[in-house]
């Protein structure tokens, strides 16, 4: 490895770590309360509703972010519908929003059935005692129901975190330049393949690494009750 | 017809994508296979602590887990697309680097992906068989290998069926990722249907169609394989 080309790609690639956080932190925001919307979409009891969050689950699990990123990207576009509306066109005019737009709707897919399965473990003992006590649906939720389930979720959620973070790298593929993008930039520039790979996948990984350990930090505070 | 339908069908544009269906289907089932082979031995070294090659093993998985999926395809692709074309040309078989090369690196790097998550599922299988079992084949004398296909081959594969099974659902969508180095598989045949007729929504829609059907086809099929085995081993 040469240092001049190690002085040349650091500095771009941290750019695009820049925007590779930013990516991951707004789908992820956005992914998370969409993701508990269908989580409690999927529990409730209404057909419909359950009907509805199953659906979404199946088809966003099982295509490809890749064909819903072109799709977003490219296809929507071309509706009259979206044309028309300011709104939506102002998302999927542009690579990054539309990017984001994808991983949002597609973490929030696997977000619902992480969140689901831990809606599901709460014991009915504990939600039939907060019912006899008389708190209304909406405080049982906020005070047993998602802390007890988040709890559950939670190592399940630091996967899906890192793969949101390893789904940022997409959006290279719609002209965002974030880690993966340049990286491809300097690949064929430079023709230093491993050294780029070596520099990129460190960043990657060291990204991930900090990630899991806040969610591990997390997870022991939240369980601090069972440390003794 | 507005969104293309018709273009779809008068463009020949249905039979594209069957086989680039096809070729999905084939990177797939060609890169799940050399990942289980991965995944077996490096779960078994992984499992077995075999002191200087669990180190490689866990870098291995390390790496493939932590970093994107796209950048190691464009680690591989741009690392061997110069070597590849130089040895074909001096074979005197220029062409190569166009047709069944892409094909073959495209399974070496999803089979490297599917690999690493396969060592995971391989090794927690593995952890899941009763110490006592070995314990009592070894007990019993039976030689090392015979212990393996006996004993811990059967019940190792029946516990990873579940978990081989999510590698094979992410393995089936990572193939996508293989269209941005050229391999004319389904998605690729999407991009260039979107790019000839200007119709990227429905090219785009019926590619997660045609996704959706694999999917869920192939996740039925294995769903009635688990439930014909776990029969078979209640009797």
């Amino acid at each position: 490895m040469d240092l001049d080309l190690i002085r040349q790609a650091v500095p771009v690639l941290l750019k695009g770590l820049n925007v590779t956080a930013m990516l991951t932190f707004l789908s992820v925001a956005i992914g998370f309360n969409l993701g508990l919307g269908l989580a409690i979409m999927r529990i409730s009891s209404n057909r419909f509703l359950s009907g509805f969050a199953k659906g979404y689950s199946t088809v966003f699990r099982g295509t490809p972010l890749l064909v819903q990123i072109f799709l977003f990207y490219y296809g929507l576009g071309q509706l009259p519908l979206v044309k028309d509306n300011a709104a939506l066109w102002w998302v999927v005019s542009d690579g990054a929003r539309c990017a984001v737009l994808a991983l949002a709707l597609n973490t929030a897919a696997y977000t619902s059935e992480i969140l689901r399965g831990g809606l599901m473990s709460v014991p009915a003992g504990l939600i039939e005692a907060a019912q006899a006590c008389g708190m209304s649906r909406v405080l049982r939720f906020r005070r047993i129901e998602f802390p007890l389930a988040i709890r559950q979720a939670l190592p399940a959620y630091g996967n899906e975190l890192v793969l949101t973070v390893k789904g940022t790298s997409l959006a290279s593929t719609i002209t965002v330049l974030e880690v993966t993008g340049y990286a491809k930039r300097l690949m064929s520039q430079t023709y230093a393949v491993f050294e780029i790979f070596a520099i990129a996948g460190a960043l990657y990984l060291v990204t991930n690494l900090i990630l899991i350990t806040l969610v591990r930090a997390l997870e022991r505070r939240l369980m601090r009750h069972q440390q003794r | 017809m507005e969104f293309g339908l018709l273009q779809v069908w008068e463009g020949g544009w249905v039979s594209a994508i069957m086989r680039g269906a096809a070729i999905t289907i084939a990177v797939a089932i060609a890169a799940m296979i050399g990942g289980f082979v991965v995944g077996i031995i490096c779960g078994l070294i992984k499992w077995g602590r075999i002191r200087p090659l669990t180190y490689v093993v866990d870098g291995y998985t390390a790496v493939i887990r932590g970093v994107p999926e796209l950048l190691i395809i464009y680690l591989l692709f741009f690392s061997s697309v110069e070597f590849v074309t130089r040895v074909a040309t001096a074979f005197g078989y220029a062409g190569l680097a166009d047709s069944g090369y892409a094909f073959v690196i495209a399974v070496i790097a999803i089979g490297a992906i599917s690999g690493a998550y396969s060592t995971e599922v391989v090794r927690g299988a593995l952890a899941a068989i009763p110490q006592g079992h070995i314990e009592a084949a070894r007990a019993l004398g039976l030689p090392g290998p015979r212990i393996f296909r006996r004993i811990i081959a059967p019940q190792m594969l029946r516990i990873a069926i579940p978990g081989m099974n999510n590698v094979w659902q992410v393995t089936i969508k990572d193939t996508a990722l293989v269209s941005v180095v050229g391999l004319q598989e389904l998605m690729r045949t999407a991009f260039i249907g979107a790019n000839t007729t200007r119709h990227p929504f429905i090219f785009y829609l019926i590619a997660a169609v045609v996704y959706l059907a694999i999917t869920l086809v192939s996740q039925t099929g294995i769903d009635q394989a688990e439930r014909l085995l776990r029969l078979r081993s209640r009797k």
